[in-house]
């Protein structure tokens, strides 16, 4: 029970890393609040699961500090930690019933035999495993197993955080539904940190209060899903999350203001950067591009209609952008013109957003 | 869906079926022809029965033999299946040294059984091998053509040296095939090395040793070359195992009925160890 920090941590796999490509984490500073539900989202091979190994001291990081409360401790070992992991690919122990298997950890710490008994019948409750508690581990479903293995990691009661990597990767799709509810529903009822790893957008903002994104060994930024949404700091954050992602546009600066194309365009940037400066970017959401007749002219691409909204893609001077309209809006079939909100375009610089 | 038979499947069977006739069936039904019938020559037979099953089966130059290939058998298996678990624990997993260990380790496998014999002979001779001369130089009484016991010693470090590389290969890819996931999740609960091996390890290498087992349970009780050129079955009779006894009444003393009966009591005890090997280490897989 402690609250994590992570200080100027950096990461490499090769024993000499010289240019920045060598290393898998760049630089991370973050701190995990006791009780919270982080999700740390990323592609894959952003550095995710070197990053959850560095926490739990499968990895011992190159440079930095990992420290629990106040005790550093980046060069302890596992057991030492008091952490929970669970792995994409479930972890059983063949040999040993499903009981024996959620009371192993306790075991290997020296706990009493009927205090064993009494958290596994809780975890067991918890995950519905209590009519299977004496049958062998090796028989069981995907899922089943993969049950087991998150119920290893509750089991524990002296845990400081229970951290999941892409759990839910083999399981099929309508029971992944329920176990992340349930997963959300434990950490309601445990109030343990956990920090739920993933790729898939929808898990991370189902799951957690914070999401930390990752972007190839740095972090991008940490947010409630509504800031991810509404402010998205880097333009990776914005057209990662979203469906479709946000539209990222070429954009010039001059007299004070900024232009797509030629177009006037207003942002909610306050600081805009110096006149004429280089790899200076749009980024508006396509919730927010309207059809308007003040606006610029544009060509429609293409129309798809998801049955609850259309999809609209449409081009100006080379550039194609999506916009979302909603269901049964019609859409001009002759000179549309489309404008953006005022107070949802972001003026971004070397990808990263200028307030 | 309905499963279709076609009858006319069977003729493309055929071929293979006329191979495996000719190359397995007739000769056994050859055997099983001498097995029953007194044989003179110019093929002159007479029609004994079971008699030369019951000779064997009562006879005690059979059951001694018997007994040695068993005490054989078992001393090897005892001896390379956790050596070869134990030297496949300790290979590297990674890393350049994985393919000179492989190499190693396939070595002996490579080499001709009869050279293998051969080699284990000059290298144990007591006057002008190296084994044998340095062992005798540190004082210890050793001359594997006259001892029985170094013989047995000698047979067995020999088979020892050959085949348990075969163990090894298999249980490291049983290693192999393990995820890392198991070795840090089994760091999180906290598991001692000792429980790592025994709930992981062990449990993953179970179907390849179940293979080793079999293979060197079948392999070992049918030995001949290596002993046959090592100690020709000697001193004496002491390391005259099965196949070598039968070859002695075969082509030694050419009594055709005994040795057939003999050849099909072996076939049959061979079957029904592996069998009763097989079900017994399945057996857990479907409870």
């Amino acid at each position: 029970m402690a609250k994590i920090t992570l200080q100027n941590l950096r990461h490499s796999y090769l024993p000499q890393p010289a240019a920045a490509g060598d290393y898998a984490l760049k630089q991370i500073d973050a701190v995990w609040n006791d009780g919270g539900a982080y999700a740390l989202l990323g592609p894959s091979g952003c550095g995710k699961t070197t990053l959850l190994n560095i926490i739990s001291g499968l990895l011992i990081p190159s440079e930095g500090r990992v420290i629990f409360g106040h005790e550093d401790v980046t060069r302890k070992p596992t057991i030492d930690r008091h952490i929970a992991q669970v792995f994409q690919f479930p972890v059983v122990y063949d040999t040993m019933s499903v009981f024996d298997n959620l009371a192993f950890p306790l075991r290997n710490r020296n706990v009493a035999e009927d205090k064993v008994r009494s958290r596994v019948n809780a975890v067991a409750k918890m995950l519905d495993l209590e009519h299977c508690l004496q049958q062998r581990a090796a028989g069981r479903s995907a899922d089943g197993k993969q049950k087991i293995s998150l119920g290893r990691g509750l089991v524990r009661e002296d845990v400081n955080v229970i951290m999941f990597d892409e759990p839910l990767t083999v399981i099929d799709p309508h029971l992944k539904w329920r176990l992340r509810s349930k997963l959300k529903e434990l950490h309601q009822q445990l109030g343990r940190t956990m920090i739920y790893v993933t790729h898939d957008q929808t898990e991370a903002l189902t799951f957690a209060d914070h999401v930390v994104v990752m972007y190839d060994g740095t972090v991008v930024q940490v947010g409630t899903p509504v800031e991810l949404f509404e402010q998205p700091a880097h333009t990776f954050v914005g057209h990662f999350i979203g469906s479709p992602g946000m539209n990222i546009l070429p954009c010039e600066l001059f007299g004070g203001a900024s232009y797509f194309a030629g177009n006037r365009i207003q942002t909610a940037c306050t600081r805009l950067p110096e006149n004429g400066s280089n790899a200076v970017e749009i980024g508006i959401r396509p919730e927010f591009v309207q059809f308007d007749h003040d606006g610029f002219p544009v060509e429609i691409v293409k129309v798809d209609d998801l049955g609850h909204r259309q999809i609209v893609v449409v081009r100006h001077d080379g550039n194609t952008l999506k916009m979302i309209v909603a269901e049964g809006e019609r859409i001009p079939s002759i000179s549309p013109r489309i404008s953006f909100l005022t107070e949802h375009t972001r003026l971004y610089k070397n990808s990263r957003v200028v307030d | 869906m309905s499963k279709k038979t076609n009858p006319k499947a069977w003729i493309l069977v055929i071929p293979v079926v006329i191979l495996v006739a000719f190359n397995a069936l007739i000769p056994l039904m050859t055997v099983v022809n001498y097995s029953v019938q007194e044989t003179f020559g110019s093929n002159v037979f007479f029609w004994e029965g079971v008699k030369w099953f019951e000779q064997v089966l009562n006879s005690s130059r059979f059951h001694e033999s018997f007994l040695r290939q068993l005490a054989f058998t078992g001393t090897v298996l005892v001896i390379e299946i956790p050596l070869g678990i134990v030297v496949a624990l300790c290979m590297p997993k990674k890393g350049p040294w994985v393919s000179v260990c492989l190499v190693l380790m396939a070595l002996p496998l490579l080499i001709p059984w009869n050279v293998v014999g051969a080699m284990w002979n000059i290298f144990a001779l007591p006057d002008i091998g190296l084994l044998g001369h340095t062992v005798n130089a540190v004082g210890i009484n050793y001359n594997f053509t006259q001892q029985p016991t170094a013989a047995w010693v000698t047979t067995i470090v020999m088979d020892v040296w050959h085949w348990t590389s075969l163990v090894v290969l298999l249980a490291y890819a049983g290693l192999c095939s393990i995820p890392d996931d198991y070795y840090q999740a089994a760091k999180i609960d906290g598991a001692s090395a000792w429980s790592v091996f025994w709930r992981i390890q062990l449990p993953k290498m179970k179907n390849v040793l179940t293979i080793a087992v079999l293979l060197r349970f079948m392999d070992s009780f049918m030995i001949y070359t290596e002993p046959f050129v090592l100690t020709g079955g000697g001193p004496g009779n002491t390391t005259t195992f099965l196949s070598i006894d039968l070859v002695k009444i075969a082509l030694g003393q050419f009594d055709l009925g005994p040795a057939a009966a003999m050849s099909l009591i072996y076939f049959f005890v061979v079957l029904l160890m592996c069998w009763v090997f097989y079900t017994l280490m399945m057996r857990n897989e479907e409870q």
